[in-house]
């Protein structure tokens, strides 16, 4: 955990760098020196079939897995990340595929699992609610109907809202997004896309794993595709078309230049 | 899960399903609202503690009717009664504990018998002669070990609790027995020795409070308990947040008040057939006391907040950061603990300890109390005061077909009805509340 120095980087550096990052699991090889760039203020898509090495990747910046080699720059310095709480101090939270929320505590309880605010030793429910009521007010969740009702009574785009409220309450900087449409109807992917353009007019660098190239191209500023744990491109979205997203994540490139792009 | 095709009609249920799961007061702020909310709610299954009220009244009528010469809502039977439940309902709030995380614990009338045991020799003044109070902590501190214990291998092996605890259960049916048989009283220590310190311990569940203190402790209590819940509603209200209206704050109160005043009127009632016997049993704060202090814990603190989140989601706990294993470690030493207080009252009733300890039975009764009063098998559902209620219902049938004469095989059959009624009207009202969201179980 290197302690962030006080000088601010520079305008162009992104607010996370990956440098040659290498991951293995025994005899398998699932990332091989990748580099990736995530700016603040963009979303970056992260593309490639099953088993290309997303959710490795997304999980060594999130700190469950440990990489084997390579480095992480944060805002320019380096750091290691040795767990999810490392990760959470500086600034990164994962809003997982399962969301991972409890259905039988409402949305303040779930909001603030495991960070819970005490006042004289017991819960301090009326500041929780306060603080929890004005994060979901920022991202103009209005469609619950109170921040006191059960998980288990919201609509599955009312439950992404809520896990990104919840990953965006401690002023993250970077937050993580594992398949965040998978399991939504039309209103409610539009729903979360619209979450995640604000977060990106909030400033905060937003990457999102997807497979659907729908999403990726309404909402990336970034794309990177990875094909078989080697990051195999990584451009604006503008520099792509569905038909070469698809060529580098089924072939990785072959029958272009290869390579990676600078952004 | 969810695909495509489902989507459309799952908003539209949906929708229901938030009605039935949402508690009223945070749809309403005026109390016509909130009666219609709440009617919403209970047509839709979320029903809170309202079946086992009506239960608990239904049992109530048809008992008094039906009992001869109505003695069943005589003070003295209503006293009696709350004494033969209080066993019932401390048993259940231990298993709450272990209910909520979707566990079970069937070691708690064994292992609280153990305790009990403990303090009956640990007084005996021809042997130890300890004080009550410590021969008290010895026992709460053994059950709570022997919880630790258990909680440690059901968490750190991985071995299922219902094992763990069946083990347990004749374990410590085995060290009971052993236990009672040491020092010169032939397998049944008793409280029957005259001094002081042996009678407080007899006294635990019948001995009486001065009508006096009674009315003055429990008027403390009401206007302790009525300040606290006006001022935090009135916090809240002022503050914008979610909170109920005023009337039915002031309904709560009253309520509160209420019960207190019929609790206390009743007890003063001269209930003996010669002489005079009234006042509050000791049993009544006790209860209250273990009532209280678990809410409390359960419902207003991190510790409360990580049982209940385990119990509906682990894998979200332990992504949290919460750390299960210590969570459900201290569930069950604590669930044990309270059956230690719960066979304690035991011992007082009986006025002593002996090999007729029924472990197996109480264990199945403190289940059913707590599943009867509304806290759910699977987990992350229910309160504290579920057990309370449920305790009433199984210790009121019990009383009724006992003034009727019924033989115990009876009244095993009734009370086993009941159970499965309960738990069928729970999973009826939860399978109404949550049909139009199963995508999403």
């Amino acid at each position: 955990m290197a302690q962030l120095t006080a000088d601010s980087p520079p305008a162009t550096e992104p607010l996370l760098k990956v440098r040659g990052l290498e991951k293995h699991f025994g005899a398998v090889q699932a990332l091989y020196a990748v580099d990736l760039d995530l700016p603040a203020g963009q979303v970056t898509a992260l593309c490639g079939d099953n088993g290309a090495g997303k959710s490795v990747l997304i999980k060594c910046i999130s700190g469950v897995y440990q990489a084997d080699h390579g480095h992480i720059f944060w805002e320019g310095q380096p750091v290691h990340i040795h767990n999810t709480r490392d990760a959470a101090r500086l600034g990164v939270e994962t809003v997982y595929q399962d969301l991972a929320l409890c259905d039988n505590l409402d949305i303040v309880q779930n909001m603030f699992l495991g960070r819970e605010l005490l006042r004289r030793r017991l819960l301090d429910e009326d500041e929780m609610e306060r603080r929890a009521a004005k994060t979901l007010a920022g991202l103009r969740v209005t469609t619950v109907r109170s921040i006191r009702q059960p998980v288990a009574s919201l609509s599955g785009g009312q439950r992404q809202s809520v896990a990104v409220a919840k990953a965006v309450m401690w002023n993250s900087k970077l937050v993580i997004m594992d398949e965040p449409t998978a399991a939504l109807g039309v209103n409610q992917t539009r729903m979360v896309l619209d979450l995640l353009k604000r977060l990106r007019d909030r400033g905060l660098a937003v990457v999102v794993i997807s497979h659907n190239l729908n999403d990726v191209f309404e909402v990336a500023d970034r794309i990177a595709v990875l094909y078989l744990g080697r990051m195999v491109i990584q451009d604006k979205a503008a520099a792509f078309d569905r038909q070469k997203v698809v060529e580098y994540m089924t072939t990785g490139g072959m029958s272009r230049s290869g390579g990676q792009a600078a952004s | 899960m969810a695909s495509a095709p489902e989507e459309a009609p799952d908003l539209t249920a949906a929708a229901q399903a938030a009605q039935a799961e949402v508690p009223p007061e945070l749809v309403a702020q005026t109390f016509g609202e909130y009666a219609r909310a709440y009617v919403s709610r209970v047509r839709n299954g979320g029903a809170g503690v309202l079946p086992v009220v009506v239960g608990l009244i239904a049992i109530m009528v048809v008992f008094e009717v039906i009992s001869p010469r109505h003695v069943f809502l005589s003070a003295g039977n209503l006293v009696n009664l709350f004494e033969q439940s209080s066993v019932f309902m401390v048993l259940a709030m231990a298993e709450t504990f272990a209910l909520l995380l979707g566990e079970i614990d069937l070691s708690v009338g064994y292992v609280g018998a153990c305790g009990a045991v403990i303090a009956v020799q640990l007084v005996q003044p021809v042997t130890t002669n300890w004080p009550w109070w410590a021969a008290i902590a010895a026992a709460l501190a053994f059950c709570a070990a022997v919880g630790a214990v258990q909680g440690t291998i059901i968490t750190r092996l991985g071995i299922p609790s219902f094992i763990v605890t069946l083990a347990g259960f004749l374990i410590f049916n085995g060290v009971m027995l052993i236990l009672l048989l040491l020092g010169p009283f032939s397998g049944f220590p008793n409280l029957g020795a005259p001094s002081p310190n042996v009678q407080v311990l007899y006294n635990l569940m019948a001995g009486t409070i001065d009508p006096t203190v009674s009315w003055i402790a429990m008027a403390a209590i009401v206007f302790g308990l009525g300040a606290i819940l006006w001022f935090s509603d009135q916090r809240r209200r002022r503050s914008g947040l979610v909170a109920p209206p005023v009337s039915l704050t002031l309904i709560k109160i009253a309520l509160i008040a209420g019960a207190g005043i019929v609790v206390v009127a009743i007890s003063d009632i001269n209930r003996a057939n010669f002489g005079t016997l009234a006042g509050v049993p000791w049993v009544v704060p006790i209860v209250l006391g273990v009532l209280g202090a678990w809410t409390i814990l359960l419902e207003r603190t991190q510790f409360g907040r990580y049982v209940y989140a385990i119990g509906g989601n682990p894998e979200a706990a332990r992504r949290a950061g919460i750390n299960l294993a210590l969570i459900r470690t201290i569930a069950f030493a604590l669930c044990s603990m309270t059956a230690g207080i719960g066979l304690l009252l035991y011992a007082s009733y009986i006025g002593g300890m002996s090999n007729n300890v029924q472990g197996g039975q109480l264990v199945l009764f403190a289940v059913a109390a707590a599943v009867i009063g509304g806290t759910s098998l699977f987990g992350g559902r229910g309160k504290v005061i579920h057990g309370v209620l449920g305790g009433l219902v199984i210790g009121g049938i019990y009383n009724g077909m006992y003034l009727q004469g019924l033989d115990v095989q009876r009244i095993f059959i009734v009370t086993g009805l009941v159970l499965l009624a309960a738990v069928t009207i729970d999973s009826l009202s939860r399978r109404a509340a949550s049909s139009g969201t199963a995508t999403r179980v």
